[in-house]
């Protein structure tokens, strides 16, 4: 094995924990947390892990194409490959190890109970290709998981099959855009607030829309007046976000969605927040004629790398008959699924197939586990302490941070706070870095854009007040230092196994190869 | 040469019917480390506080919007290797691209430095 990485956090440095300064070890791995080396500085590429047999000579049909130069990967065995990645899991920060509060990105536990299920071999060994007759049980699933969504937003269908939040504003946009060209009205624009999310104006854009932006009050809210003056008949539809990214439920929603349809348009509802009034609101009684629903924001789906994702879309009546393919019918006895080949006769208005099978069956169960282990009186419970845990994050931290629309009322599930205030020379990013040295995950930063040096802190329903108390704790000594100018602030983190990274170098030259 | 500002942060600097285009200082200040510039392709359309431009810094990717219209003539291709030159010289060697302006009419609702800084010192 060569020598560990020279760069880091090693024991002996200045800024290493108090009593522990002046421990040397002779392989700088400290205790039973061990310095890790690049997978190419472990195992040479003239060392293979595995024997493999000569190649015959004989089955060499690559002519003058075989490779002559060496592949250049680790040698590692089995168990040395296993080991890198352990140990590397282990300098790793997961929702599994303390709070994660990204807000816009609502980062909950995920339930035990949802894995269990998910793991039965009834469900986790099916391939989509089975036929129908012994996947019954499967797509009662779907059809099961599509009702709750139906009924807790209070909308006609669900489109099931979309893989993610965005491949859902997707769909749903490629719903409205058919529904639109069905009625020979073609249009070219679709409105975006500027308190929406980020993927909406891409959405749009991708879909072939022209997008243009619609103010926000100083309320932080979508601007009505401002907004009917933009609808026109060259307007497709609103993209909305509700909850929005400020954290505010959009309390004019029902005149919004009025107004947009009265001039002919559709509202598209981005549901990345549908986890602040799940239980509580039904989008289909706001006006909303699509949204996504991201079954690991509300429905406790495992999120980011231990995703994938899944973005299933509840439509209108109006929009309903243009829903993707394939879809799960319920027939007498059972159930089936509506492919192309049968596709003209069951749904001959439908945009076509985003997907190749028929949704994230995994994460189909997982959240149909969540939604029946707590029934609809737990979901409501679920909205609820969300909301109740972001309101006592920002009354907690309003005295010592700038809350830019906390004078408006109560926030949603996100508490917003901005750099104002701060000292000359201190920024969100100082402060979002020394929480790493505290042992947190920091918050989300410089979003949403509408507001500056934006800290967007969502703790989710999980936290125990315990948990919160100590995250407010550590913010609140944080966001004094800020303002008092200290300048160590800089240096953070100092007590991470790795100092700040020079994001810019990072983004302007990255190196993307491991070059020995 | 006559230099002009926006709301938006861009200034446009007009000789005859050619103009150059970039981010003023206090928007270069305010994005932080610029990594990545995308400029309007030569010949492009550009209409009034429509998109012209993307720039990206280690926070954020933003629009730059044309604050006249025109027809890009040139685009600075310095920025691609070199993106930090919009923060080391956002008014000078980090400019973004020039144009053919097609209605110098449109210059009339622009702002000129002084009012310009009076604007950034409101914010």
């Amino acid at each position: 094995m060569n020598a560990p990485n020279s760069s880091g956090w090693k024991p002996g440095t200045p800024e290493a924990p108090e009593g522990a300064s002046g421990i040397e070890t002779v392989t700088g791995n400290r205790g039973l947390m061990l310095e890790e080396p690049l997978i190419f500085e472990i195992g040479g590429s003239d060392t293979c892990g595995v024997d493999l047999p000569e190649p015959s000579r004989d089955t060499n049909r690559l002519g003058g194409l075989a490779r002559s130069e060496p592949l250049g990967l680790p040698g590692l065995s089995e168990p040395e490959t296993v080991r890198h990645y352990t140990r590397l899991s282990r300098q790793n920060y997961a929702i599994d190890c303390g709070i994660f509060p990204l807000g816009s990105c609502t980062m909950k536990h995920n339930p035990r109970l949802n894995e269990k299920v998910a793991r039965m071999p009834g469900f986790a060994d099916l391939h989509p290709l089975q036929p129908e007759s012994t996947v019954q049980g499967a797509l009662g699933v779907i059809d099961e998981l599509a009702h709750w969504l139906i009924t807790l937003t209070g909308m006609h269908s669900v489109a099931m099959s979309p893989k993610a939040g965005a491949h859902g504003e997707l769909c749903g946009i490629l719903c409205i855009r058919a529904a639109l060209e069905a009625r020979g009205d073609a249009r070219s624009v679709i409105l975006v607030p500027e308190s929406a999310h980020g993927t909406n104006p891409a959405t749009a854009a991708f879909a072939g829309y022209a997008v243009e932006n619609i103010p926000a009050t100083a309320e932080g809210r979508v601007d009505l007046p401002a907004l009917k003056a933009r609808l026109g008949p060259d307007v497709a539809a609103l993209m909305i976000t509700n909850p929005n990214t400020c954290g505010l439920f959009e309390r004019e929603m029902k005149a919004i969605s009025d107004a947009v349809h009265a001039a002919g348009a559709l509202v598209y509802c981005d549901g990345a927040n549908f986890n602040a009034i799940v239980g509580r609101v039904r989008p289909g009684d706001l006006g909303v004629d699509a949204m996504h629903i991201n079954l690991h924001k509300t429905f406790s789906t495992p999120h980011g790398g231990g995703g994938p994702g899944s973005g299933p879309v509840v439509l209108s009546e109006a929009l309903a008959p243009f829903a993707p393919l394939p879809f799960v019918r319920a027939v007498e006895g059972g159930f089936e699924l509506i492919e192309e080949e049968d596709g003209v006769a069951a749904a001959p208005q439908s945009f076509g197939r985003m997907t190749a099978f028929h949704g994230q069956m995994g994460m189909f169960t997982r959240a149909l586990a969540y939604i029946l282990s707590h029934g609809i009186d737990g979901l409501r419970q679920v909205s609820g302490d969300a909301v109740l845990n972001a309101n006592y994050l920002l009354r907690s931290l309003d005295d010592v941070l700038d809350a830019p629309f906390g004078g408006t009322g109560p926030c949603m599930h996100e508490a917003l706070f901005s750099d104002e205030g701060f000292a000359d020379g201190v920024a969100t990013l100082d402060v979002a870095k020394a929480l790493i040295d505290e042992g947190f995950h920091p918050m989300t930063m410089y979003f949403p854009l509408v507001v500056h040096g934006a800290m967007l802190v969502e703790p989710t329903e999980c936290e125990s007040k315990a948990t919160l108390d100590q995250f407010i704790l550590a913010l609140r000594s944080i966001a004094e230092r800020a303002k008092a100018g200290d300048q160590s602030l800089h240096q953070a983190p100092r007590l991470a196994p790795r100092r700040r990274l020079d994001e810019t170098l990072a983004a302007r030259q990255p190196v993307l190869t491991y070059e020995g | 040469m006559p230099r002009y500002f926006t709301e938006d942060h861009e200034w446009i600097e007009v000789d005859g019917d050619t103009a150059t285009i970039g981010i003023t200082d206090y928007a270069q200040g305010q994005l932080g480390d610029i990594v990545f510039v995308e400029v309007p392709a030569v010949g492009t359309q550009l209409a009034k506080g429509k998109e012209a431009a993307v720039v990206e810094s280690v926070k954020a990717a933003s629009d730059v919007f044309a604050p006249v219209s025109g027809t890009v003539s040139e685009g600075n291709a310095a920025l691609e290797d070199e993106p930090a030159l919009v923060n080391s010289a956002p008014e000078g060697d980090g400019w973004f691209f020039k144009l053919t302006i097609t209605d110098a009419g449109e210059l009339d609702g622009l702002m000129d430095e002084a009012k310009y800084k009076a604007f950034v010192a409101s914010l």
